[in-house]
Order: structure tokens, then C-alpha cells, then sequence
């Protein structure tokens, strides 16, 4: 086994911080009543607890493949005389990289279909009297199992069968451990129940928390999952691109693209919009109009150029500085760091706007008047009083953004300002599929995988946050 | 009554021809079955100026507009110059030191002039333009046009008076000045000032002038080069022995110009309305510009005074098969409009094309497997879809060069060292271009042996054209070399399965690119991975092209790739390439590689004012030996331009040095209109299914609002 | 409120300024008058000579920001920034590099641009609202919840897909309009329908979705449930009041998207090919035409500005609570 050592990008650091951040509230929340009462009304929606777990997979995919090693790698220097030293590949790879290193290293020449065995376009070789013909060439890695004499849907079907069998499996097991060790504790009252009247109450799905439901969501990623083991290493489940890439390893790394994008943007525009939102709304007069002014100024600037003007800067940096980016993985994760900063920074004006709007309304009820009148703190009155009844704003546009985001990168893409062309992304293949499409016959399966990953994606992060936006608003609340 | 029968029989035309109408057509329904061609265009041109114009998607117009002494013969190979407004092609006459007239087969060393004479045919008239206009009295009409006079006036087509006049020497000897002149800044101007005599020192006397008077009148001065014999000839006379000149002058660079046109966008007011020579084009052509909109279209008009010119009788061996002869002797040009439109993308392209609604069109990777199809002799031929539809396939091998570059002042893939040369050599074994022409052009372009295309001169086919550092001969076919022998290669070249035998360090290289773009994205891939069959690892640095050209200039890229377009079908426009002296770094010349071996420029210099002939192949033969054993070039491939037109569409033969050739096609729009009415059926049901669908969807809304109010009550 | 438009419109000068000093930095941050050169010159037998014209002519060969070689207030005139801004302010464009006059082309380019632009958006609203109005009024019920997924669905699709889909099935198979191109006057509207409709199409799910909750959440308020006890029908409270209220998040988004609405164009013009000024200020980048694209910041920051003030305006006519001082 070799040795390795850690790689920590600076797009991963973020990350990570952003995750401690939130199993920092998390915690601090557990102990506040206040603070976890409406989480704990989200836990016990089916909605919103199917799409969580779905984002749950989606997170936990880009967390494995934020954990980036380098391995080592043996040399034979010819010189014996010189020390040995530990080199490590240049190579970045993630934890995901190495879960999916069949699919990573399995590449064809160019295109084949999902589950082909045959590549996609002709090849002209000469036959046995030395005459030349065209025929389909076989493909190097996707079916190469079979014999010639072999179904391939009997096989496909065999491993899918077994995907199934150990898809129970670990859904089985799972109901009996909520049954053995969740279950007791909020919802039967009854001390002394046995294993068996547990399994019951949460087969018949009368927990609070919709743990039948959470189950039969998870068998889907599941599925997921053991269809890809089994079936991985022996078919290109969703084919391969022009280079011969595995299309389904492509849209699994484009994941952590998307979250990051969708994330960390959101991560630096909400201080600035909220604050100078609330504070210029509050304030009005000149606060209100340098706040204007800087806001009026960023969003009148076309935003493809200003997105262009920094993604161009940053290469220029990059041509100047060629030794602090030695490998492709540390430029590529650059300009996404460079892209998700510029477009925070470009699109806090909007949500800025709207909340500059809303205090301004909100200012002018009558109990943020009276309190005014008693002489309560600005600071007071602006956190407690006005910031919650801004939330439901906040979180719709934050998901609204999310969303918007990770579509407005393939955009980008096909301006030429988005990611860098080698890094993996939905916005990428999308954008490679649109010439794809013009192929006759038609190459889909870039853009189907590309489009329902980011699907899932996408409704399920809408999903829960109308859960968390009904448990949020002060107003629906109350109703 | 009569009124009614009006209005039911107008009702029931209109919705006929609602009915059959091409609902998808781009252009209006009055141009159907007319004489006109339509093209597109992808980016807007951005000057017609013929002493700036530089680039194909400029020439396109420029070519057929502007007419220089000779052209390029449409159908005869290999590329051959005709006269076109003069007389005859000339052969040049050489002068010694003392301007003594020397025999034609002088030294070189001896010969310090050439001289060429060219004589116009007469009675050629420029296109009608008011420029020309003249009134009563003889003087230009719109010479010193009133200002306010103009402001009405918003394009060409405002000047209503219009003119013509004969072409004459003068006029040839107008735009040569004008590529002197400093505000026009034509790209060859640095190149002719070597060789035209005078034309530095008249750029000289242009500075000077420009500084004190502004913009200087030309006409006032003059070029000692270059002389006006009598109304229809003139001579030019170049420094030393340059056969390649007269190829220039077959280029828009040395077509008439008018000085009247000059002087009429030069008015004040003129420049306001983008009233220019860069977007007006006035020449003898076969076409004038009638609608020069370069956001959405522009169109070609036949020229009314065009001269007499006639089809070509002689051609190919196959052409007369090919029914490329049918027209032979018939007045040029066919075609009477031809209309450009403006087209981004490719894939509107292609459609627009297979619909009917573009006459020709080139073939993108995408569509390629759609139209074209490997033959049992692995040739290509048009599949039979397209074959249904008519659709014809030229091919030919593009005279350019697409090549894969080692920078040469590069200390680890640069230098004239064994090691360096060995490493450059396994990469060249490595860099698998048949792969890359597989996949990426589906198979249009040949990998290349040497820098010279085939088709011109030195390229020789077979094994006596064989790379054999990078290519082996089995049974009578070439084949790459085993990536063993890379390896080989490589181990001697001290970097044993890529790594450094002094340090131990693995070999890490860099490829420059500027390529952003998704197709790019698998290039790069692709790139990488053949440097991963050495156990090599690559380094892509993707920079914006004003980056990536700068690291041209200053020589601090590592690989490259890179591509040349010739000007003239010629050795010595490929071969100068990797000449010393037209080194990029400090030099700015066109040797991006900087590659510099002393006995390969000395042969350069000796082969490139060279007749064509066995001395000079023989001469051509030991540079290329020279070049492919110091590999400064991972070779690359030569593009095969292949291009499609409709069955209407005749006439058409790849020609890739002639740009006037739009003269030549004749249409058939009857045909046209045909095919298009076949193929353009509209779909209308699935309108119908939607707008009942929507009803339907609205019922139980309606249903349901009302159970909501019913409830509500209670 | 006359003097509040008047002070506002005061503000427009240093936006304008801060505007055109932004524009002026990231873009000479990346491209130096030398780069310029070069790629309006092109690639093949470029003299360091021409480059040395091409700047001269263009006045480009002067210091950016700061001249130090000259004295009092001309170290500040005479560069490229003074230069080439201060005409900006009377709306006079100069010319783009290959040497048309900007004003010109942006006059005749910004029709097509309006045209797409102005049916889309206003057709996009109406039908949002409406659909939001829908949802909200049947909310609860199967038609809300099909009707947000559907909306989600919609809105998770990047607009890529639309227009390939739309080209591939409404002109490739279907033959119903065409392709791509443009046409002046009357004869535009056969290119218009696929574009247009693909813009609102791709619009509705973000949008209806969005509006819904403003719907929503004043649905909830006490107003309402007095309205309906007063006996209103439910149409007649919506329609009524809950429009009215809503329509004061709406307004502030509608101003928001028109920036938006921009790239939005950009990518439809190129697919489309139809010439406005999306397209033109995408080439301007493409080959750095700074003076196009300064030009076309400026106007656009102007056009925003003059949003500005019309969306404050609108605030005090549907709620009168909100006062300009």
C-alpha cells in the first residue's frame, strides 16, 4: 500500500468551515428552545425530510470528493547513491476519485452509448484479405466481460437483481436499528415495549418523525449506489463522452461544482445584503444613499463583464505567477474560488434591494414606531425586531439563487467565462451537449445525466426550503 | 355583393397559401424562385478596405468586388495564375546594380531588380457609384458635397446620382501608394517595403506630411517603384529576385483603386456615418455591394458593368466528367444576388442548410457522421440521406498547416542538444495525430511528414515523403512508430519512463493554450492523455489569447499548438516557418517555434527564389531531412476542407487559393423552390393538441374554484 | 416628490462617474492598448510599427489614468480615461475601433434587442402573476402542488436546454418557424416567436414561484379573512387586495430582473442570430472594443438608473404608506 499526504484546496477549506458553521448552530441550537422548535417541525414533515436526505447523498458526495490526496509514488533513480526521496504524484485525487477509480481509469476512445458494448462511430480497419471496412469496434472496458455467446440484458439484469438484493439489505437492517434505538425514545411511551411492536409502529409509519418515509426515500440512493458497484466497474452506465470518458463519473464529480457554486456565493453575499439592506432601509437619508450609491454602481455594470473582467484578470495572475500553480487541479480551483467570489459579489444587490425595500415597510408599523418612542437601541430594533420578519426573504432568495446559480454557470460556460474547461461541471457538459445535439443520430446522454442530476438537485434543495420557509416566517407561524 | 365575393375569395387565398407556405422560411416570400444565392457569414468583417483587408471572412466580399491583374484559374491544378484585367501574366524582366536589363536565367547574386510590366485590357468600367457622378460641366457631382445635404443621406444608397468610368493604369498604382500610407496600416507593408523600391521613403514623406497637413492627398506623391508607362500599363520594380511577388499581386492587395472613391469618403461628414471605404467597397468586379449592414446581412449585387469574361474551357482531367465544362464560354457571372446573413452558431447552420434555406455549406464535427460516410477504398463519400436529398461532397486537402510547436529556446524541450532532440522525437511518436484526426475532424486532414501540404510543391506522397524518425514503411503503408520506441527514445534521453535519471524528479511539461471552450475541454484531454503513454505528466496553462500570444512573443511558452494559412501556393511560404531569421521571439516574425539551425537557413535562402524544378526539390528534400531529425514540430496535419451544396447548386469546385469564385456558380431555382416546398412541410397538429390541452386543463380549475366557493359559504 | 426625482437624478452623475471608473479598471486591468492592437490587427505580419500607428491614431498611446509628463490639470486631461469618458456624459459614443461610429449602431441594433426583450418580459410578468394568482388561490390543493412542482421542475432547467429543445423541435422537426435570422420591420415576427416564447417559457417557473409566495403570505393576513367575512368572493379578494399588496415585492423584483434580462438576451441573440445589442456587447468583449463596450455600460447604467426612479415612483401608488422625502 502506498503512503499519501492531505491536499487541502482553498475551495475545501471554505467548505469545511462552512460545515463546521453549521454543526456549530446545530449544536447551539439544540440547547435553544426558540431556536429549534421550527427545525424540529421541518423533522417531522415527509417532504421535507425525503428531500433532505436526497441532499444529504448530494452533500455527502461533494464532501467526499472535497478531500483531495496526494499519493506517493516509487521512483528508481538509477544513482543508489543519492537519498531517497519521498515523492508524491502530482496527480490530485479525491476520496471519491478513489471509491470511483474503475470508472475514472475505464476510458474508451470516443463516444459509446449507456450500457454499450459497441463503440458509437465507425472505425475503418483492414480485414482479413487486407481490404478495408468499417464496422463497429468493440469497446475496451464496457462489457468486455461477455462472450460472444452472452445476453447482455440477462447480465445487466443479473447485477441489477443483485443491486436489489443488497438495496433490501441495508434498508432491513436500517428499520431495525431506527426500530432498536430511535424509536423508543420519542414516540412509545410504554417503557417495556419489545423489538416487535417497535418495528410496527414505525412500519406503520406512526412515528412523528416520518421515518418510514426517510427509508423508502434513502432505498433510492441506495439503489443508486449498489447498481453503481455492481455495475460500475462493468458498463458505462450512462456511456462515455467524445473522449472516451465515463459520462456517469463526469456527472458525479460535477457535483461538488455545483454545491460549491451554489454555496459559497451565497455564503459571501448574505453579510453585505443584509446588513446594508437592513441598514440602509432603517436609516435612509445619507446612509441609505452611499449604500445606493455602491449598490446602483456594482449591479448597472452588465455582469458578463464584469464576470469576464475578473475571470480574465485572474489569468492574467496566473500567467505571471506560473509556480503557484503548478498542477491543473490548483488553476481550476482558482478560477472557481475567483468565479463564486465575483458572483457574490455581483448578485448581493439584488436580494440588497429587497431588503432595503422591506424595511421600509416594516418601519413603518406601528410597533417598531412605539419602540422607537421608548428608545430602544437601533441595533436592538434592527436584529429583533426587524431582521427575523426579513428571514422568509432571505432563505427564499438564497434558494432561489441557489438554483439560479448552478443553471447560470452553464451560461457562463458558453460565454467562455464559467469554470475552467477542465474542471467537470453540469454547466460544462451541457454546454459540450449543445453541439451534441446537432449529431445525427443524437448524442443524449451528456445532457440527459448533466440535466437529471442537477434536477434532483435543484428540486429537492426548493423543496426543503419551503419547508424551512413555512417553519421560518414569523407570520405563517402564527397561523 | 361584389364586395363580399372579394373578401370570401381573398380569405380562402390566404389561407391556402397559409397552408402551403414554407412557415419556417428565413426570407421573404416576394424572393422566392429568384436568381439569388444565399451564404451566411459568422463574424462581421471588419474592414473592406482592400489595402487592410487580411482575413478569409473579409475576402469573401473583398474578392469579389476588388479585381487585381490576375486571379487564380478556377478549375486547373495544380494552382496556376491567369490574367484577369491585365493582358497576360508577366514574366518579370531583372536588372543589375546599374539598372542593365539581364538575360532570364542570370546568378541571383547578379540580378538587383525585377521588374514587372503590366498591361491592362481596355474598356473595362468600374461599378456604378456615385463617386463617379459627374455633372454637366464634367466635374464630380458629389465632390464637395453640402453637409446638410448629407444628413440626410444614411447610407450609399442615399446618393442617387451615379457614375462609371474606365479602368486605367493609375488607378493600380493609387492603392499601391496606399499601402504606404500610415493611417491605413495594411498588414504587408513591412513585408513589400523589402522589396517594392521607394515605397519606405514615400512612407517616410507620408509621416512627415501627415504630421502637418493631416491626411495627405496621394496623388501628389509619388512612389519611385513603381511607373506609369501609358493609360493601361504600368510597371513596378522590386528589389532582387522574388518569383513569389507576382502572387501578391494576385492578392486584393494590389487591386484598383480609384482615386475619386478615396476622395468622396474622405469629405467631412462622410466618416459620421460610417460612409468609408472600409464598409463601401467601389471595384470592377462581378459583384458590387448593394446592402452593407455587417449586424445582420449583406448583399452582392451583379455588377452591370461588368467586363467580358467568360467560363473557363479547360480544367482537370475529371472536370469535363464532372460536367464542370458545361458551361465553358458562357458571360460570367451566373448568379444575379448573392445575400450573406449573419450566423453565430453552427447548429442553425447546418439546419438552415438541410432545410434548403442556405445553398452551401462546410460540415462541423457534429453533423459529420449525418453526411458523410467511409467508403469500402476508405474514402469518403456522402451518405445516403444526403445522396436522397441531392446534396453533393467536395473535398480537397486545405493549403495549411495545423502543427503541434516545441518552443526551441525552451531549456527542457528547446535547444539543438542530443537530449532535447531525442525527448522532442518521443513526443512526436507520441502525439498520435491519426487519433486526433479520427476524433476530433473525423478523419479530414492528413497527419503530416513535413510542413508542405500535398498539392504543392515538395510534397512528396509514398515513402519518398515518409517521416522515418517518427514513421515506419510496412507493406507498402506508413505507420506510426510503437510507443516503445517513444520510450526507447526517451530513456536516452535520460527521462527513463519519465523520469529524471539525475534527480529522480518526474518529468513535468507544459502545453500553452488559450482555448476555453468545451470542445477545447476534450482536446486538452485528449492532449494529456498522450503524454501519459510516456508516463509524462502535462501541464495545461489555459490563458486568454492576448495572454497566450504574449507568451508567444516573449518565448516563454513550452508547447503549442498552432496553425498557418498560406498566402500563395508556394514551399516557401510553408518552409519559412522555420526559417532563423523569421524567428517570433525579438524578430516578431512567423517562426513561432524559434527554431534557428544554421544549415537549414542557408538552404532556405538558396531554395526560396528558386524556379521550380529538380535542383529545387532536391534542395527542399535535404531541409526537410534536416527539420524532422531536429523536430522542432510534432508535425501536426493538414485540414481537408470538405463542403457541401444542393443539387441547384453548379458549378462548384473546391478551389482554396482563388476567392472570386462566387463568379462561377450557377444556380437552379426552380429546383431550389422544389425541394424546399418538400422538405419544409409545417407541422401544425401538435398546435392544435396544445391549444386543447390548455382548455381542457382549464375545466376542472374552474370546477374546482367553484367547489372553493361552496364551501367557503358554508 | 418632484424634488426627490430631481435629487435622484443628481445621483446619476457620481454613479455614472464610479461607473465609468469601474469599467475603466477591470478592463485595462486585462487588456493593455498593446493587446487592443493586436487583435483588431490580427495574427499574421503584425509590425511593432503598426501597433505604434494603430495606438497613436486611436489616441490610446497615452498614459491610463495619470499623465506625469504634463503640469496642473492637463496631468489629469490628457489620458485615456479623460479622453475617452468625458464625451460619454453628452451621450456622443465615439467610434468602435474598426472605426463605425458607436451612437449609429447602437441606434439601429437596439430595435431587435427591444423586440425580443419587451414582449418576453411583459408577457412573462403577465403570466406569472397569473399563475401565481392561480397557485395561491388554489393552495392546499392538488392544483398548487402539481402546479409548484412543475414550477420547480420548470425553473431547474438551465435555458441552454430550452433553446436547443425549441430549436431542435419547433424548426428541425416540426418546420414551424425559422431557425435562427432576423428581418427588419414586420418581417421580424416569424423570428420573434421562438425566441420570445422560449424566454417566457423559461422564466415562468422562477417566477410564478416567487410571486406565489408574496401571494401567500399576504393571503394569510387578517385583512383577508375580514375582506372574505364581509362576504367578497375569494376572486374578488384576490383580484382586489391581495394583488394590490403584493405587488410591492413584485415591483422591486421586476426592476431587479431587468439587468438580468440583459445576459438573459445575450445568450438568445447569439443562438438566434438576431443583431442587438446582447450580441454586440458580447463581440465587443470577444475582441476588446473597449470604446463599444464603455459605451454600452454607460448606457446601461443609465437605463438602470432611470429603472430606479421609476420603481420608487411605483412604490407610493400601490402603497401609500411608503413616502419619498
Amino acid at each position: 500500500m502506498l503512503d499519501f499526504t492531505f491536499k487541502i484546496l482553498v475551495t475545501d477549506a471554505l467548505l469545511y468551515i462552512l460545515v463546521t458553521a453549521i454543526i456549530i448552530f446545530i449544536v447551539y441550537a439544540r440547547k435553544h428552545e426558540h431556536l429549534s422548535a421550527p427545525w424540529r417541525q421541518i423533522k417531522n414533515k415527509k417532504l421535507a425530510m425525503s428531500s433532505f436526505v436526497i441532499l444529504l447523498f448530494f452533500v455527502i458526495t461533494g464532501f467526499l470528493d472535497s478531500i483531495h490526496i496526494r499519493q506517493e509514488i516509487k521512483i528508481d533513480t538509477e544513482s543508489k547513491t543519492q537519498q531517497q526521496v519521498v515523492q508524491y504524484s502530482s496527480e490530485v485525487l479525491s476520496l471519491l476519485d478513489l471509491l470511483l477509480t474503475k470508472l475514472r481509469v475505464q476510458t474508451e476512445k470516443t463516444y459509446s452509448a449507456p450500457f454499450a458494448i459497441h463503440s458509437f462511430t465507425k472505425e475503418v480497419t483492414d480485414d482479413q484479405q487486407g481490404k478495408p471496412k468499417l464496422y463497429y469496434p468493440r469497446l475496451k472496458y464496457g462489457g468486455a466481460h461477455l462472450q460472444a455467446q452472452d445476453s447482455r440484458i440477462y447480465d445487466i439484469g443479473k447485477r441489477l437483481l443483485w443491486a436489489l438484493f443488497w438495496t433490501l439489505l441495508v434498508i432491513v437492517l436500517c428499520i431495525l436499528l431506527v426500530a432498536k434505538f430511535v424509536v423508543s425514545k420519542n414516540d412509545n411511551k410504554n417503557e417495556k415495549t419489545n423489538l416487535n411492536t417497535k418495528l410496527k409502529t414505525v412500519l406503520s409509519g406512526n412515528t412523528s418523525t416520518p421515518w418510514l418515509t426517510i427509508l423508502l426515500v434513502m432505498s433510492i440512493p441506495v439503489f443508486f449506489i449498489a447498481s453503481l458497484v455492481e455495475l460500475g466497474p462493468f458498463y458505462h452506465i450512462m456511456g462515455t463522452d467524445q473522449v472516451g470518458n465515463d459520462v456517469l463519473y463526469k456527472t458525479i464529480k460535477s457535483i461538488r461544482t455545483g454545491l460549491l457554486i451554489g454555496t459559497l456565493t451565497t455564503l459571501i453575499i448574505l453579510p453585505f445584503a443584509i446588513i446594508f439592506g437592513i441598514t440602509a432601509g432603517y436609516f435612509r437619508g445619507w446612509v441609505d444613499d452611499l449604500i445606493q450609491y455602491i449598490y446602483t454602481t456594482l449591479s448597472s455594470i452588465p455582469s458578463v463583464l464584469l464576470i469576464a473582467a475578473a475571470i480574465l484578470s485572474l489569468e492574467v495572475y496566473m500567467t505571471n505567477n506560473p509556480q503557484s500553480f503548478t498542477t491543473l487541479i490548483d488553476r481550476s480551483d482558482t478560477r472557481l474560488l475567483f468565479l463564486v467570489m465575483i458572483l457574490g459579489v455581483m448578485s448581493w444587490t439584488g436580494l440588497c434591494r429587497l431588503l432595503r425595500a422591506e424595511t421600509m415597510k416594516i418601519r413603518e408599523l406601528d410597533y417598531i414606531q412605539a419602540a422607537n418612542s421608548l428608545g430602544v437601541r437601533h441595533r436592538k430594533i434592527m436584529s429583533r425586531h426587524i431582521f427575523p420578519n426579513l428571514m422568509h426573504i432571505v432563505l427564499i432568495t438564497v434558494v432561489l439563487d441557489f438554483s439560479g446559480l448552478v443553471l447560470a454557470e452553464a451560461v457562463l460556460s458558453y460565454i467562455g467565462v464559467g469554470v475552467d474547461p477542465t474542471m467537470d461541471s453540469w454547466g460544462n457538459m451541457i454546454n459540450g451537449a449543445r453541439l451534441e445535439m446537432a449529431r445525427e443520430p443524437l448524442v443524449w446522454w451528456n445532457l440527459t445525466a448533466a440535466f437529471v442530476f442537477m434536477f434532483i438537485l435543484v428540486l429537492a434543495a426548493n423543496i426543503f426550503s419551503d419547508a424551512v420557509r413555512d417553519a421560518l416566517d414569523p407570520r405563517l407561524r402564527k397561523a | 355583393m361584389y364586395f363580399y365575393k372579394v373578401l370570401i375569395v381573398s380569405i380562402l387565398t390566404g389561407l391556402t397559401s397559409v397552408v402551403q407556405a414554407q412557415w419556417n422560411n428565413p426570407y421573404p416570400a416576394a424572393s422566392a424562385g429568384k436568381n439569388i444565392m444565399y451564404s451566411f457569414f459568422r463574424e462581421r468583417p471588419k474592414t473592406l478596405d482592400p489595402a487592410r483587408s487580411y482575413s478569409s471572412n473579409e475576402y469573401i466580399f473583398v474578392a469579389q468586388i476588388y479585381e487585381p491583374p490576375f486571379q487564380y484559374s478556377y478549375l486547373k491544378r495544380p494552382y496556376e495564375l491567369e490574367p484577369l484585367t491585365a493582358v497576360s501574366v508577366p514574366t518579370p524582366v531583372y536588372l543589375d546594380k546599374k539598372n542593365r536589363r539581364l538575360p532570364a536565367n542570370a546568378d541571383k547574386e547578379k540580378i538587383a531588380y525585377s521588374v514587372y510590366r503590366v498591361r491592362l485590357k481596355k474598356g473595362i468600367q468600374y461599378q456604378p457609384h456615385p463617386a463617379f457622378a459627374e455633372k454637366d460641366d464634367g466635374t464630380l457631382y458629389y465632390d464637395g458635397v453640402d453637409k446638410n445635404a448629407l444628413d440626410k443621406i444614411d447610407d450609399i444608397a442615399g446618393f442617387k446620382k451615379q457614375g462609371s468610368r474606365e479602368l486605367i493604369a493609375s488607378d493600380y498604382i493609387y492603392q499601391i501608394k496606399r499601402l504606404a500610407n500610415p493611417s491605413l496600416q495594411s498588414p504587408i507593408y513591412g513585408l513589400m517595403s523589402q522589396y517594392i523600391v521607394g515605397l519606405k521613403d514615400l512612407r517616410t514623406r507620408l509621416l512627415d506630411a501627415k504630421k502637418t497637413t493631416g491626411n495627405p492627398d496621394l496623388e501628389k506623391f509619388s512612389l519611385s517603384g513603381v511607373k506609369l508607362i501609358d493609360r493601361y500599363t504600368y510597371e513596378i520594380k522590386i528589389k532582387g529576385k522574388y518569383p513569389q511577388f507576382i502572387f501578391w499581386m494576385a492578392m486584393p492587395f494590389f487591386s484598383p483603386m480609384p482615386p475619386e472613391a478615396d476622395r468622396f469618403f474622405s469629405q467631412p461628414g462622410m466618416k459620421d456615418k460610417n460612409l468609408t471605404l472600409d464598409w463601401y467597397a467601389v471595384g470592377t468586379g462581378a459583384y458590387m455591394l448593394t446592402v452593407n449592414d455587417p449586424n445582420r446581412k449583406m448583399v452582392l449585387a451583379r455588377n452591370p458593368n461588368y467586363h467580358e469574361e467568360t467560363y473557363p474551357a479547360q480544367g482537370e482531367k475529371n472536370d469535363q466528367q464532372a460536367g464542370l465544362l458545361k458551361d465553358a464560354g458562357k458571360l460570367l457571372p451566373f448568379i444575379d444576388r448573392i445575400e450573406f446573413s449573419l450566423e453565430k452558431e453552427g447548429i442553425p447552420n447546418w439546419n438552415k442548410f438541410m432545410q434548403g434555406y442556405y445553398d452551401q455549406s462546410g460540415i462541423s464535427a457534429e453533423a459529420f457522421d449525418q453526411a458523410v460516410q467511409f467508403t469500402r477504398g476508405g474514402d469518403t463519400e456522402i451518405t445516403n440521406e444526403m445522396k436522397e436529398r441531392g446534396i453533393k461532397l467536395s473535398t480537397s486537402v486545405a493549403t495549411s498547416v495545423y502543427y503541434f510547436g516545441f518552443n526551441m529556446l525552451d531549456p527542457v524541450v528547446g535547444g539543438s542538444s542530443e537530449r532535447a532532440r531525442k525527448l522532442r522525437q518521443a513526443i512526436s511518436i507520441a502525439i498520435d495525430f491519426e487519433e486526433f484526426i479520427s476524433i476530433f475532424r473525423n478523419g479530414r486532414g492528413l497527419a503530416a511528414q513535413s510542413p508542405i501540404p500535398p498539392g504543392i510543391f515538395g510534397a512528396s506522397d509514398g515513402k519518398k515523403g515518409l517521416n522515418d524518425y517518427i514513421y515506419d514503411w510496412v507493406d507498402g503503408k506508413k505507420k506510426r512508430k510503437n510507443i516503445l520506441a517513444a520510450k526507447k527514445l526517451l530513456a536516452e534521453a535520460g527521462y527513463p519512463e519519465g523520469f529524471d535519471r539525475k534527480n529522480g524528479q518526474k518529468l513535468l511539461l507544459h502545453y500553452d493554450t488559450s482555448g476555453t471552450s468545451p470542445e477545447e475541454k476534450s482536446r486538452l484531454d485528449w492532449i494529456r492523455k498522450q503524454f501519459k503513454k510516456l508516463n509524462i505528466e502535462l501541464v495545461i496553462r489555459n490563458t486568454d489569447y492576448n495572454r497566450f500570444q504574449e507568451k508567444m512573443r516573449k518565448g516563454t511558452a513550452q508547447m503549442y499548438m498552432w496553425g498557418w494559412n498560406a498566402d500563395y501556393p508556394d514551399p516557401e511560404n510553408f518552409l519559412f516557418l522555420l526559417y532563423g531569421p523569421n524567428k517570433k521571439v525579438g524578430l516578431n516574425g512567423e517562426n513561432a517555434s524559434n527554431y534557428d539551425n544554421p544549415a537549414f537557413n542557408r538552404l532556405f535562402e538558396k531554395m526560396k527564389d528558386m524556379e521550380n524544378g529538380p535542383e529545387r526539390l532536391s534542395l527542399i528534400n535535404s531541409m526537410l531531412e534536416i527539420v524532422r531529425r531536429d523536430a522542432p514540430w510534432s508535425w501536426g496535419f493538414f485540414p481537408k476542407d470538405f463542403s457541401l451544396q444542393h443539387a441547384w447548386v453548379k458549378n462548384r469546385k473546391s478551389n482554396l487559393m482563388a476567392n472570386n469564385t462566387l463568379k462561377y456558380l450557377r444556380l437552379d431555382p426552380e429546383l431550389r423552390e422544389i425541394k424546399r416546398e418538400k422538405w419544409n412541410k409545417p407541422v401544425a397538429w401538435p398546435l392544435l393538441i396544445f391549444i386543447l390541452l390548455l382548455i381542457a386543463s382549464i375545466i376542472p380549475a374552474v370546477i374546482a374554484y367553484r367547489k372553493h366557493e361552496r364551501q367557503a359559504a358554508l | 416628490m418632484i424634488a426627490y426625482i430631481i435629487r435622484r437624478l443628481f445621483y446619476a452623475i457620481p454613479i455614472l462617474i464610479g461607473v465609468n471608473l469601474l469599467t475603466f479598471t477591470l478592463f485595462f486591468m486585462v487588456n493593455s492598448p498593446d493587446d487592443m492592437a493586436r487583435v483588431h490587427l490580427g495574427v499574421k505580419r503584425v509590425t511593432p510599427e503598426a501597433i505604434e500607428l494603430w495606438k497613436a491614431d486611436r489616441g490610446y498611446d497615452k498614459p491610463l489614468l495619470y499623465n506625469s509628463k504634463e503640469k496642473g490639470i492637463r496631468s489629469l486631461s490628457n489620458t485615456i480615461f479623460f479622453q475617452h469618458s468625458v464625451s460619454l456624459f453628452v451621450l456622443d459614443f465615439g467610434r468602435a475601433d474598426d472605426g463605425r461610429d458607436i451612437g449609429r449602431d447602437i441606434r439601429q441594433r437596439m430595435w431587435p434587442s427591444l423586440a425580443i426583450a419587451v414582449p418576453t418580459f411583459i408577457v412573462g410578468i403577465l403570466l406569472n402573476i397569473t399563475f401565481a394568482m392561480l397557485l395561491a388561490f388554489f393552495r392546499g390543493t392538488y392544483v398548487d402542488v402539481w402546479g409548484v412542482v412543475l414550477s420547480v421542475a420548470m425553473m431547474s432547467i438551465s435555458i441552454m436546454f430550452y433553446i436547443i429543445l425549441g430549436q431542435l423541435i419547433m424548426s428541425k422537426l416540426w418546420h414551424l418557424v425559422p431557425i435562427s435570422g432576423y428581418d427588419t420591420g414586420l418581417r421580424a415576427l416569424k423570428f420573434l416567436i421562438l425566441p420570445v416564447l422560449i424566454g417566457i417559457v423559461s422564466g415562468i417557473g422562477a417566477g410564478s414561484r416567487l410571486y406565489r409566495t408574496f401571494y401567500l403570505e399576504e393571503i394569510n393576513k387578517d385583512y383577508v379573512r375580514t375582506a372574505r367575512a364581509k362576504g367578497l368572493s375569494s376572486l374578488q379578494v384576490l383580484f382586489k387586495h391581495v394583488l394590490r399588496n403584493a405587488m410591492v415585492p413584485i415591483l422591486t423584483g421586476v426592476v431587479a430582473i431587468i439587468p438580468l434580462l440583459f445576459m438573459g438576451s445575450l445568450v438568445m441573440e447569439s443562438f438566434f442570430g438576431i443583431p442587438g445589442l446582447g450580441s454586440y456587447t458580447i463581440d465587443a468583449i470577444n475582441q476588446q472594443d473597449f470604446a463599444i463596450v464603455r459605451a454600452m455600460v454607460f448606457l446601461g447604467s443609465l437605463l438602470y438608473i432611470f429603472g430606479l426612479v421609476l420603481t420608487d415612483i411605483s412604490y407610493t401608488l400601490v402603497d401609500p404608506r411608503v413616502r419619498l422625502e
